[in-house]
């Protein structure tokens, strides 16, 4: 959906011209001997899917969770629709912006029904009419009512991900922070959850940012992206550029070359880098 | 009889169903399964039926009694066991079978008493040191250290003799004594919970501290806190009955069990009943709680599922 779609459906006032969704400048964060991210930055315009890839340890998933708030250990700016954010996050923004994480048998509380798990960010947030919106998101990720008052060991893992997807739209936020939503599932799991993703994404004109090491799926899923080596963004390239397998940065080019399957060259030469 | 085994069949199947239409629906059938689960294990079915017995003497009492539990008759005194006097005498005609039946409500107004202190305490501290950490943790960790680092019974017993005997100083006493341990358990639960998944979900819906502490930490922490509190009973009857015992919890002529004992240790080797039989019954409680908390540990712990 575009900015002027989203102004005839009434939602949330739409962002200037050329002001990007979300923007990270000289993003630093460090645990207590790590360092673990130094100097990322990147902006992602409204409605576009960004990517974010790198191997394990790159510093990726560190960075989302910098941006969801949910790691209060950085330094930098990070600013949501032009809104410079604190460690704290205000109730707004929570309103805005969601997210998915990566194990859907970890992000559900063990005790909670599907319809507890959907009813708590209404909720929280005072909206009303929440047994209509229970009841339309659970349509819209592909579970059916019958599926409202399972507890999450009822569900499979492809179910729980679509009751942790309908957690993250039921608050109907502009953004959605995936962090490998799909890596914990098994392949033609991983399809549904993609495809239902993009369907979502294209139905609500939704911003996202998804962090992977799957170069397949950044190159269906999103516009553009970066790739993190070490707690840096090496190169920031289109999909474009990403399917004709034509990087600048030399990384870029391992970690293609890696992504195609173990290559006893690429092995060696990838040990250069560490 | 088929109309009876039909709406039983009925309640099976709505609290089995796959696609519960309610809350209420989904709860009861996760409950109806623990159930199940419970009822497989023949040990805990033992303990559950003495606790349940307790229960039923307890609520019971003065219709179960033959005699009031204070009523003295020196002609009968130190009786064996007969028809009449199912448990003998005590030293003063006291008929032991009804002071064992009204014993029973004293031994459990103890332990739900002690309970109703101590759980609540030992949950709130334990979760709010673990999930908010950092100095906060720090002082209510050292204040739960000082009081592990005294032997129970001792403290109880220095918290009596400050206070006075009787039974509601006893219950003060044990409880002060018996809260530190489930703040321990409470808050290594904590530790493993709040950095989880969903946990940070939680946070990201935007709820305040309170809410994730009350609605998502503290439910999985009540199970392995209802296990640790069953087993602990055993305990917490045995150290009331001990301060008995001393004198120090129920005072004469309360037909509390360890005084019981108390006052029948003077004919231990001629009258045997006196003190065994009290005895009997607080080591059968006893063996009640710990079995049912075991057959509870295995339907209740997350980490056995």
């Amino acid at each position: 959906m575009t900015g002027a779609a989203r102004r005839l459906r009434g939602m949330a006032e739409p962002l200037d011209a050329g002001q990007p969704m979300l923007a990270a400048e000289d993003l630093h964060v460090r645990f207590a001997d790590v360092h673990a991210v130094r100097g990322a930055g990147f902006a992602v315009a409204d409605g576009e899917s960004y990517g974010i890839v790198g191997e394990s340890g790159s510093g990726k998933s560190t960075v989302l969770r910098a941006v969801a708030g949910l790691n209060p250990n950085w330094t930098g700016s990070i600013r949501i629709a032009g809104e410079t954010m604190g460690r704290h996050r205000p109730r707004s923004f929570h309103k805005r912006v969601q997210m998915v994480f990566q194990d859907p048998y970890g992000s559900l509380h063990p005790r909670h029904t599907v319809d507890r798990v959907l009813s708590e960010p209404l909720a929280i947030h005072g909206m009303d009419d929440a047994e209509n919106r229970i009841e339309r998101v659970l349509r819209e990720v592909g579970l059916g009512p019958a599926f409202r008052f399972r507890f999450p060991h009822q569900l499979s893992g492809g179910q729980r991900q679509r009751v942790a997807i309908a957690r993250a739209l039921i608050l109907e936020p502009q953004v959605l922070l995936l962090d490998e939503p799909t890596s914990s599932l098994d392949v033609s799991v991983q399809a549904e959850i993609l495809n239902l993703l993009a369907r979502l994404r294209a139905e609500h004109g939704l911003t996202f940012v998804l962090v992977t090491h799957n170069l397949a799926v950044v190159a269906h899923m999103c516009d553009r992206l970066a790739v993190m080596n070490q707690g840096r963004i090496v190169e920031e390239l289109s999909v474009d550029q990403l399917r004709a397998n034509e990087p600048a940065e030399a990384y870029t080019r391992q970690l293609l070359k890696a992504s195609l399957g173990y290559d006893r060259e690429a092995a060696r030469a990838l040990a250069t880098f560490d | 009889m088929s109309a009876a085994s039909v709406t039983t069949q009925g309640w099976r199947a709505w609290l089995l169903a796959p696609e519960p239409k309610s809350r209420a629906q989904a709860k009861l059938g996760q409950a109806y399964l623990g159930w199940l689960a419970f009822r497989r294990n023949p040990l805990a079915m033992v303990g559950l039926g003495i606790i349940l017995a307790l229960l039923a003497v307890a609520a019971l009492a003065p219709w179960i009694a033959p005699a009031s539990p204070i009523a003295q008759d020196l002609s009968l005194r130190l009786l064996e066991p007969d028809a009449t006097h199912w448990f003998g005498t005590d030293e003063l005609g006291r008929d032991i079978f009804s002071r064992i039946v009204w014993g029973a409500r004293i031994t459990l107004t103890i332990v739900a008493l002690v309970v109703v202190i101590v759980a609540p305490v030992g949950l709130v501290v334990g979760t709010a040191a673990g999930y908010f950490g950092g100095w906060f943790d720090a002082v209510l960790m050292r204040v739960t250290d000082v009081f592990l680092a005294f032997p129970r019974l001792i403290l109880a017993l220095a918290f009596v003799a400050a206070l006075g005997p009787g039974i509601e100083n006893a219950v003060i006493a044990i409880a002060l004594t018996a809260w530190p341990p489930y703040a321990r358990i409470a808050r290594a639960e904590t530790l493993t919970i709040r950095n989880a998944d969903f946990i940070a979900a939680a946070r990201m819906t935007g709820a305040g501290p309170m809410r994730i502490l009350v609605g998502h930490v503290m439910p999985l922490c009540l199970s392995s806190l209802i296990v640790r509190v069953t087993l602990d009973m055993a305990g917490i009857i045995i150290i009331a009955a001990g301060l008995g015992f001393l004198g120090l919890g129920a005072q004469p002529p309360s037909p509390e069990w360890g005084a019981m004992i108390a006052s029948g240790r003077r004919f231990l080797l001629d009258q045997w009943w006196v003190a065994t039989i009290p005895g009997l019954a607080i080591c059968t409680v006893s063996l009640g709680f710990n079995l049912l908390g075991d057959g509870l540990r295995d339907v209740l712990d997350p980490k056995q599922q």
